[in-house]
């Protein structure tokens, strides 16, 4: 085995890997405290490798990514949910799209639906893509809670407010909540299928669309992943705005989710504040970058717009403001009796729970866990920024609120200090043709880590991408939180995490 | 508490939103436009994403902030198909939606519309027909009003729910 160091900004080795080793690094990787960030696959039949295996596991802050050649008639390879939990329902998908098997204990399908054959496996090269079938969906083999007084609660996809489709099981006594078992997979859009057949450089609108408040991050992510694998230099002024970019869509999505929990926690008056916040800061979107959410905002090769000096003093000034509202609207927030009766808690999650299920992003930090992509591989222009991490114990409700109120005040700053030194000069390049096999990127997005790795076949100019959101992660972490909470305190405990349906289905 | 009424003083009523009163129509597309002679002026709407990116769900939530307040227009959002009098589909009806979609569908009480909330729902967004996923909405529900946008912007939605509730 050798390994690769891949020229990237990121500290990323790869290096190929047989089963016993595949295995043996893992455990390894796990006994020093490593965390697994995606588990997937690709069918690299047309290079002549057969099924591949991929992971990307972080450990004392070096990246690596490790590939295994599972074989041809019947691929297969070791299992890592035993190790990394984070590991169980990417491997279930695994399964249901390439039929790659593992020798873990859950062998339900995961995002397959019925929607396509048992033996049918989307991702593979020669699958006949036809219309779905029509038949109906199996039911769901739930793990059932038996004992005095217990009861299913069903709900789902179908939700009562505005929100995305996933289906939520909880068995209870009375009120309170014993067990919870999500099953998602209900907005899969077979996405990679869908990036396979288009030329890398036009993917970034797909992209950019499998979920709509991290656009900024998953374009960006993308466009990372692209330009690695065409060798593109990425002018300065375009990496400063992409930053730029990621940390407004931090706010407006924190300011949001403020809003909500507010709502949620019976204080509308806030609703109606944060609401009125996050408007007027997308309305600045749509006029300084043309799209409220910031959809195709990020191309590979650099951004599609700049911004002029009349831009720059406004954006500046909108921070000013911003802050200093949401600093008068925190103190009457965090002196609600009522409220903070609500928040303090309420879904807690504690630290060693978010470690050993793998917790990324916000989640993670409210539970103490410090991981930070933009403080532990900084990619320029954060190699410069200090930013500052957000961190909490409580693992409540509450210390989820408290994380979103500090990264409003630190993007922020570092959104005034992009602007007070950003670099002059084009603000895209000329993408070229790829070149390369492997690319990848990774962006600290609102809601954690979110990664795009690509795996090209030079010969065949055949390519794989694989989009990873941080809901794989953190979707888990509310079956635990939820225990032995109320089950009218399920709406705040999941909108505190606020996770990605269509992100994680894809 | 007097900070909290201080502020809501300060931010007093915000300008009534030029939309859903007299505006431009927008360049939806309606077949059975108006509701009013048979539902009045106020309607319940139901909101079903059939595998949408969220998009389109940002901009409905957005209807119900100050600056564009829906319920001003007598348009309101609603927990159950069973009280609404419109369905509002977004996303390009995965696989997995098409059955709890129709059943919504059946829950709505005559007479009922059903609204196809941007580009995916209308079959001209990026997702198109897969293995996974169906197409357009009218594949599945009949739609009587389509609304352009990826996501439509909430001024587009307002005007598109005036045209049904004007007679």
């Amino acid at each position: 085995m050798s390994w690769m160091r891949l020229s990237s900004p990121l500290p990323i080795h790869h290096a190929w890997v047989d089963s016993a080793l595949w295995r043996a690094l893992a455990v390894q990787w796990h006994c020093e405290d490593g965390q697994l960030i995606a588990l997937w696959g690709s069918d690299e039949r047309p290079a002549g490798l057969g099924f591949v295996v991929h992971a990307v596991i972080i450990c004392a802050d070096k990246w690596h990514w490790i590939s295994l050649r599972a074989g041809i008639d019947n691929p297969r390879f070791p299992a890592l949910s035993d190790l990394f939990p984070a590991a169980a329902r990417q491997e279930r998908a695994l399964f249901d799209l390439l039929g790659i098997a593992c020798d873990a204990g859950d062998t339900r399908s995961w995002l397959r639906h019925d929607a396509w054959g048992p033996a049918d496996f989307p991702l593979r090269r020669d699958f006949t893509e036809g219309p779905p079938t029509t038949s109906a969906d199996q039911p769901y083999p739930f793990i059932s809670v038996r004992g005095n007084g217990v009861h299913e609660i069903a709900v789902g996809p179908i939700h009562a407010g505005t929100i995305e489709p996933g289906h939520f099981r909880f068995s209870v006594v009375g009120d309170e909540i014993l067990r919870l078992e999500e099953r998602l997979g209900y907005t899969h859009k077979g996405v990679a299928k869908r990036l396979e057949g288009m030329p890398l450089r036009d993917g970034g609108r797909l992209a950019g669309r499998i979920c709509a408040d991290s656009t900024a991050a998953y374009a960006g992510a993308y466009a990372m992943a692209v330009e690695m694998v065409c060798a593109c230099a990425v002018p300065p002024r375009a990496l400063w705005l992409r930053a730029l970019l990621w940390e407004r869509e931090r706010i407006a999505n924190h300011l949001g989710d403020l809003g909500a929990l507010c709502q949620d926690g019976g204080l509308a008056f806030g609703h109606t504040q944060f609401g009125l916040l996050k408007e007027r800061w997308i309305q600045t979107h749509g006029r300084l970058f043309g799209h409220r959410y910031l959809m195709d905002m990020i191309v590979p090769g650099g951004v599609a717009r700049d911004l002029d000096a009349t831009a720059i003093a406004l954006l500046d000034s909108e921070c000013t403001t911003l802050v200093a509202a949401t600093r008068h609207l925190q103190y009457i927030v965090d002196d609600h009796a009522g409220l903070q009766e609500r928040f303090l808690g309420t879904g807690r999650l504690a630290e060693a729970q978010a470690r050993a299920l793998g917790a990324v992003g916000l989640a993670a930090r409210a539970s103490g866990v410090s991981c930070d992509l933009r403080v532990s591989a900084p990619t320029p222009p954060y190699d410069i920024l200090n930013t500052q991490i957000s961190l909490h114990h409580g693992g409540d409700v509450a210390a989820r609120v408290a994380v979103r109120f500090e990264e409003i005040y630190e993007s922020a700053r570092l959104i005034r200090t992009l602007l007070a030194a950003l670099p002059t000069g084009p603000v895209r390049a000329d993408c070229g043709r790829p070149e390369g096999s492997l690319g990848l990127g990774a962006v600290e997005g609102w809601r954690g880590l979110i990664l795009v790795a690509v795996t090209r076949a030079p010969d065949t100019d055949s390519h794989h991408v694989h989009i990873h959101d941080p809901s794989w992660q953190n979707w888990p972490l509310l079956e635990h939180a939820v225990l032995g909470d109320l089950v009218p305190d399920f709406p705040l405990i999941n909108k505190s995490f606020n996770l990605a349906y269509s992100g994680h289905d894809q | 508490m007097h900070k909290l009424l201080r502020q809501i003083l300060k931010t007093g009523i915000l300008p009534r939103h030029p939309c859903g009163q007299h505006g431009p129509r927008c360049d939806a597309e309606a077949s059975k436009p108006t509701l009013a002679a048979e539902l009045g002026r106020a309607l319940a709407v139901r909101h079903v994403d059939s595998g949408s990116c969220n998009g389109c769900e940002l901009e409905i939530q957005a209807l119900g902030n100050a600056v564009y307040n829906l319920a001003a227009i007598g348009v309101r959002l609603v927990a159950s198909p069973r009280h609404a009098d419109i369905l509002l589909v977004t996303g390009p009806v995965t696989r997995a939606m098409v059955d709890p979609l129709r059943a919504a569908h059946e829950a709505v009480p005559d007479p009922k519309r059903v609204v196809a909330l941007g580009d995916c729902a209308r079959g001209c967004g990026v997702y198109t027909p897969n293995y996974t996923t169906v197409g357009a909405v009218n594949r599945v529900v009949p739609v009587d009003l389509a609304i352009p946008g990826c996501p439509p912007s909430p001024e587009t939605i307002l005007e598109a729910f005036a045209t049904l509730t004007r007679p």
